[in-house]
């Protein structure tokens, strides 16, 4: 039992190293910085649905409000560093304290409510806050948003190229990964699932439902955040378009394309909506055509995202490699 | 403030709180039969406007029969639509349902663009411009079209509840689904009527809205998110509620765009529609239902 434990957790790291390396060697393979610009949304995307993945795919909770978190990330980002001249590291501790604290404060009424009130109830809080970013025009820039947000950098080494600012993108995406796999493992990660399938039963069983509840949605809120800041960091500015409810509504819809319930659904979820939206684009005006109608198509022929496809399918073929040797002993002994 | 500015903030609050209560009972229907959230909702009332201006103007269709023949034409959208996307998946997760929602809205709105282009486009009011004074407020004669067809549409509703077997069904269908199919009520065909019925009050509020607002291609989500806000605040599932919650959302954004700055009034009216949450959860008229192990 333990030994089987454990072989599964290190077949586990196993993947993920694999995914480490091949992050890490695509921008070796394409080095323009249009590609570059795409990876590093990409993975931005990546480390935000992890979070979503965790709070609805584990826990069971909707959120349609995650571009809230993104857009607080990136303009706490962009605020610190433009108005104040701090430091792009300050930016981002500054946009994970100011994220969490209003993921935290948000969560203790909103996580009360139940599906749909919940998911309205992230909605309505998300709207709020970007009237907030047009409206605030002395703090947020208002339309025209803000410029000149810096690159981070150490010891006089700066991420400012779209090359550079990807190893930092992509150090953070892994540490998340790892993250987000450790809880899924830990008790933790078996609470929330308790608290998906009955909330209930998990109470009754000693479970502190609101507890962890709340601890994954300042979470998801958070990885929300850090997204946001390297998003400002990437860009250079900041604008109320970039949070709209499209955003929520294209995350959530990147989780559930990927798979829940999985951490690498999330990864799956991300990495081929994203390449999906940047290809499509060539096609102008059908663009959004073609990604509704994939859409659409992609949930009547995979209901369980892609990841529960693909597991699916793996599960059956070693079903039927199985079955085979079974079956002809059968008809050995038979004869 | 004056008397017949707050008058006149209401009623232009009632106009669109109308709207809003047209859009949230197309949600309700289709939450009370499959528990889903529609959210191509809004793109039915963008559907009834743009359509209702290629018969009128394009095809040059009489104004009335353009409006009837679009709400037709949107409710058989409803239909396909229900008929291809949602038939197939019925059986699954919930939010799967509401993913496939999302990706019906992209292409409905996008396929609007591609069609109408991005300018907004209008109809004429339905009977004329000239406006109606009441206790020092002006009315103009669309807005009463706007109420009025909300009400009859909201009592029409109501009688099909409670005096056609379908009705009878229907309602049933949304207390316990399975006891309904126990009973020999073809459930699948009540969806099919719900996505059917929502559709058409989609498009109804689209063709009364067109005069006033105009439409462009893009506005339906926005819609869409104040009728669900409506029927949510409302008590979600609850047809009174929706209608209610609507109105009331209506009546609150138009009030907040007289005491505060008209940029927050969004955030004045989801503001209160979380504080109305956070404090019953279940909405204004919605029963408080324990929920069962």
């Amino acid at each position: 039992m333990t030994s089987g434990r454990r072989g599964r957790l290190n077949k586990q790291w196993l993947w993920v190293g694999l995914y480490a390396l091949t992050m890490a060697i695509i921008p070796n393979v394409l080095a323009n910085n249009y590609y570059m610009k795409m990876l590093i949304v990409l993975a931005i995307n990546t480390i935000i649905v992890i979070g979503l993945n965790l709070l609805m795919g584990y826990a069971g909770q909707v959120s349609l409000g995650h571009a809230a978190f993104y857009g607080i990330g990136a303009y706490s980002s962009a605020i610190m560093t433009t108005k104040y001249g701090m430091s792009a590291w300050l930016g981002i501790v500054a946009a994970i304290l100011v994220g969490g604290l209003v993921a935290y404060l948000i969560a203790i009424p909103a996580l009360r409510l139940k599906g749909h009130y919940l998911a309205m109830a992230t909605l309505g809080f998300a709207e709020i806050v970007h009237i907030l970013f047009i409206e605030l025009r002395e703090i947020t820039g208002g339309t025209d948003g803000l410029y000149g947000v810096p690159a981070p950098s150490i010891a006089g080494f700066a991420f400012d190229t779209p090359q550079r600012l990807y190893v930092l993108v992509w150090m953070v995406l892994v540490i998340c990964l790892v993250m987000a796999l450790n809880i899924a493992k830990s008790r933790v990660g078996r609470a929330l699932r308790a608290v998906h399938g009955s909330e209930i039963a998990a109470a009754s069983m000693g479970v502190d439902t609101a507890k962890y509840k709340i601890q994954v949605f300042v979470l998801s809120g958070i990885l929300a955040c850090v997204g946001g800041s390297l998003y400002a960091s990437m860009a250079g500015y900041v604008s109320s378009e970039s949070f709209t409810l499209t955003v929520s509504i294209t995350l959530v819809t990147m989780a559930v394309c990927g798979g829940m319930g999985n951490v690498w659904g999330a990864v799956i979820g991300a990495s081929t909506l994203t390449i999906m939206q940047e290809y499509l684009k060539s096609y102008n005006d059908y663009n959004l055509v073609i990604f509704g109608a994939i859409l659409i198509l992609a949930m009547v022929f995979m209901p369980q995202g892609i990841y529960g496809a693909f597991s699916d399918l793996a599960k059956k073929l070693k079903h039927r490699l199985q079955a085979i040797p079974e079956t002809a002993g059968e008809q050995h002994a038979a004869s | 403030m004056q008397f017949d500015q707050l008058l006149q903030f209401i009623i232009s609050g009632i106009t669109s709180g109308s709207i809003y209560a047209l859009i949230a009972l197309g949600f309700t229907l289709i939450y009370n039969s499959t528990q889903v959230i529609n959210l191509a909702q809004g793109e039915f009332v963008v559907y009834g406007g743009l359509i209702a201006v290629s018969l009128y103007a394009g095809a040059g269709l009489p104004l009335f029969a353009a409006v009837l023949l679009s709400i037709i034409i949107v409710t058989l959208i409803g239909v396909v639509f229900e008929r291809l996307a949602i038939r197939p998946l019925i059986n699954h997760s919930i939010m799967t349902l509401i993913i496939v929602t999302v990706g019906a809205s992209i292409l409905f709105k996008n396929i609007a663009m591609i069609i109408w282009g991005r300018d907004p486009l209008t109809i004429p009011a339905f009977s004329g411009d000239d406006p109606i004074m009441f206790f020092g407020a002006s009315i103009i004669p669309q807005s009463i079209w706007v109420f009025g067809i909300t009400m009859v549409t909201v009592v029409l509703l109501q009688l099909f509840y409670k005096k056609t077997i379908t009705g009878k069904a229907m309602k049933a269908c949304s207390i316990n689904q399975t006891a309904a199919k126990l009973m020999g009520i073809n459930s699948s065909s009540i969806v099919l009527l719900s996505f059917a019925l929502s559709a058409a009050f989609g498009a109804i509020a689209g063709v009364l809205i067109a005069p006033i607002s105009m439409v462009s291609y893009s506005m339906g989500g926005f819609l869409g998110l104040k009728g669900f806000a409506g029927a949510v605040l409302g008590g979600l599932g609850n047809p009174i509620g929706a209608v209610v919650g609507g109105i009331l959302l209506g009546i609150l954004e138009s009030l907040s765009i007289g005491f505060i700055a008209s940029g927050y009034k969004d955030a004045v009216a989801f503001l209160i529609l979380l504080l109305v949450l956070f404090l019953r959860p279940s909405g204004i008229l919605g029963a408080r239902i324990k929920e069962k192990v």
